[in-house]
């Protein structure tokens, strides 16, 4: 059995980069030579792993499963009850392919995730660049504001937009009337389709540009301060410095955070659930959410599957897509 | 579910290089620098005025709330809204759970993730390579997509409106990062620390103990402060999973349908999203210091 063991997995107690002669023995004691126990495949590793390997069986990858499967199956409330669900191909796909309704959703999944990523970025970039230029007073400042923000649990943010966007005595409706726009007087954020997901598209951004903005600003502090000067001598000021010196540079990073926020805005549920439901006439509903309402209202826990199995196909793509892109201009350069 | 990692930089000291920056421009162009000034004082309303409004609207009387003007400053104050958020039925019940769920999922996690961690840092075996992938792929999952599964797989092993239910999620959901900050955490430990341990006769245990521990610590701190985040505010499971119940409801969930509870009180309604979001914050300023710099601190040490 220990003959099967590659060289390279010889020593199970090797740290990772050591030479044999530095590496620490077994509990055996460190002047027994004990060569024989070491090459047979010994099971502390596994014993070790073991926990998380089960919790994460059990807990991801179960459901996983359990989701891809039921997206082929005609899962429904009676099913739910009784058991004994029947295989049906692909037709849950089919009809979600060819529903109206479900491309409705993706369009408005798309431009949800972008227009947030987009202002998140855009902000987080300014608001970092801002920070690496302030003074230490207002440094602090910005930043402290900014962790608060960080903070502040999603369902006190829902909570707290809700009261903000209050038609009679909500801040955000006296203020528009204190500006003259008359028409907001009593007016309904989450009456109105366009309105709400204004709303919501408001406190995702408000949430998500601290660690975009503090991530960055991490990032500024590293460029070394000579090319800005290199930069600045040849005449570089303002946008193109940006452009040229400081962007290229933290491009992986600028990288990493749009994705990562890309995959946070795309798979939003808790924010649009706490606050719309989805509504007003779906005018707020994106792919989780849409997942969620098909199984909890319609009951139909198979064709809910399929939506959260492209769901998870779609957000690869697109990072893949995006990926792809960024090692593209990174072979270029 | 996961807008937070583990800022362990915001209370960083800027570089070097931008201080000068920063000195260089304020001799030179004034205009600019009120222009600055301002984007930043903006930049802080902006950030602050929500969380703002709501201790303010949570500290203002009822009738001052319910007047027809809005004033940016309370007109009197007030712990009313406190008093009735903590009458509120059940309050301390879903207060406790939240704790219950959150500090349990924390402590499983830092347990389950160090032990294989180490695994990972400190042994080599076979599969080790596959274990990290399944690790990192795990990072990224997509819960949310898993709402309706997981109710379906939780309710077929009946445990529905169960709190254990959730602390074994949420462990998992944050196992994945933990298992990796910790094994960064270990790497930077040099085993030549372990090794002269281990010369000078400790056992491979002991070691762990008395040597890798401690520097760990500040390190499973940190760690734990993004467990804690995502435990505490997590609301799409809590509100999937239990349903009749309502005596293990979490605070989220119970926040998310003030409506029921307050109806139209925004006072009350505040003061409860007040109470809800201090402990993240006390955790966030604490634990931020003790974090910063307290793994260098300890490897000079040591």
């Amino acid at each position: 059995m220990g003959g099967a063991v590659s060289p390279a997995s010889h020593d199970p107690l090797l740290p990772e980069g050591r030479s044999p002669r530095t590496a620490p023995t077994t509990g055996a004691g460190a002047g027994t030579p004990a060569p024989v126990r070491r090459t047979r495949a010994n099971p502390w590793p596994y014993v070790l792993v073991a926990p998380a390997v089960v919790a994460i069986g059990l807990v991801l990858g179960y459901p996983v499963v359990r989701n891809v499967v039921m997206s082929f199956q005609d899962y429904g409330l009676r099913e739910l009850i009784r058991g004994g669900a029947s295989f049906v191909g692909l037709d849950n796909y089919a009809e979600l392919l060819t529903d109206g309704t479900f491309w409705g959703v993706v369009v408005r999944t798309l431009a949800f995730t972008a227009i947030d990523v987009v202002l998140i970025m855009v902000l987080s970039t300014l608001v970092a660049l801002m920070i690496n230029a302030l003074g230490r007073v207002l440094r602090f400042g910005v930043m402290a504001g900014l962790v608060v923000v960080w903070a502040t649990p999603i369902i006190a943010a829902t909570t707290i937009w809700q009261w903000l966007f209050q038609s009679e005595r909500g801040v955000v409706n006296a203020t528009l009337v204190a500006l003259g726009l008359d028409r907001f007087d009593g007016y309904s954020w989450l009456a109105h389709g366009p309105a709400a997901f204004a709303m919501l598209v408001l406190l995702i951004v408000w949430q998500s540009v601290p660690f975009a903005a503090l991530t960055l600003y991490a990032g500024l502090t590293t460029v070394p301060h000579e090319l800005f000067e290199a930069a600045r001598i040849d005449g570089a000021s303002g946008f193109r410095l940006f452009r040229s010196v400081t962007f290229p540079i933290l491009r992986p990073l600028f990288g990493l955070i749009t994705s990562l926020e890309v995959i946070w805005v795309f798979k939003a549920f808790a924010q649009i659930w706490a606050v719309t439901q989805g509504g007003p006439d779906d005018a707020t509903t994106t792919l989780p959410v849409y997942a969620y309402q098909v199984a909890q209202s319609l009951h139909r826990y198979g064709l809910s599957g399929a939506i959260s199995v492209v769901t998870v196909v779609m957000l690869t793509l697109l990072l893949l897509v995006y990926f792809r892109q960024t090692l593209r201009q990174e072979g270029d350069r | 579910m996961t807008t937070d990692t583990v800022p362990t930089f915001v209370a960083g000291p800027a570089g070097p290089g931008a201080a000068t920056t920063a000195g260089r421009r304020r001799r030179r162009l004034r205009p600019g620098r009120v222009a600055l000034g301002a984007a930043a004082v903006v930049t802080i309303l902006a950030s602050v005025f929500p969380v703002y409004w709501m201790v303010r609207t949570a500290l203002e009387p009822t009738r001052d709330l319910q007047a027809g003007s809005v004033t940016p400053w309370p007109r009197a104050l007030t712990l009313d809204h406190f008093r009735t958020a903590l009458a509120a039925d059940g309050f301390w019940a879903f207060w406790r759970n939240s704790l219950f769920v959150t500090l349990g999922s924390v402590l499983v996690a830092l347990v389950v993730a160090a032990l294989a961690a180490f695994a990972v840092a400190r042994l080599r075996w076979r599969g080790r390579g596959v274990f990290v992938l399944v690790v990192f792929a795990a990072q990224m999952a997509p819960w949310e997509a898993l709402l309706i599964p997981m109710y379906i797989v939780v309710r077929d092993v009946g445990m529905l409106d169960r709190l254990v239910t959730l602390l074994v999620i949420y462990t998992v959901v944050t196992l994945p990062f933990t298992i990796l900050t910790i094994r960064g955490f270990l790497d930077a430990i040099p085993v030549e620390l372990e090794e002269a341990a281990r010369v000078d006769g400790c056992s491979r245990a002991t070691a762990f103990r008395r040597i890798v521990f401690p520097l760990l610590a500040p390190g499973l701190l940190s760690t734990s402060l993004f467990g804690f985040i995502t435990a505490w505010n997590e609301f799409a499971f809590a509100n999937t999973l239990l349903i009749k119940n309502q005596d293990s409801r979490t605070l989220p969930v119970w926040l998310s349908s003030f409506n029921n509870v307050f109806g139209t009180d925004w006072g009350a309604t505040m003061a409860a999203s007040t109470l809800f979001m201090l402990p993240v914050l006390l955790v966030f300023v604490v634990l931020q210091n003790r974090v910063t710099g307290g793994l260098t601190a300890g490897a000079v040490k040591g």
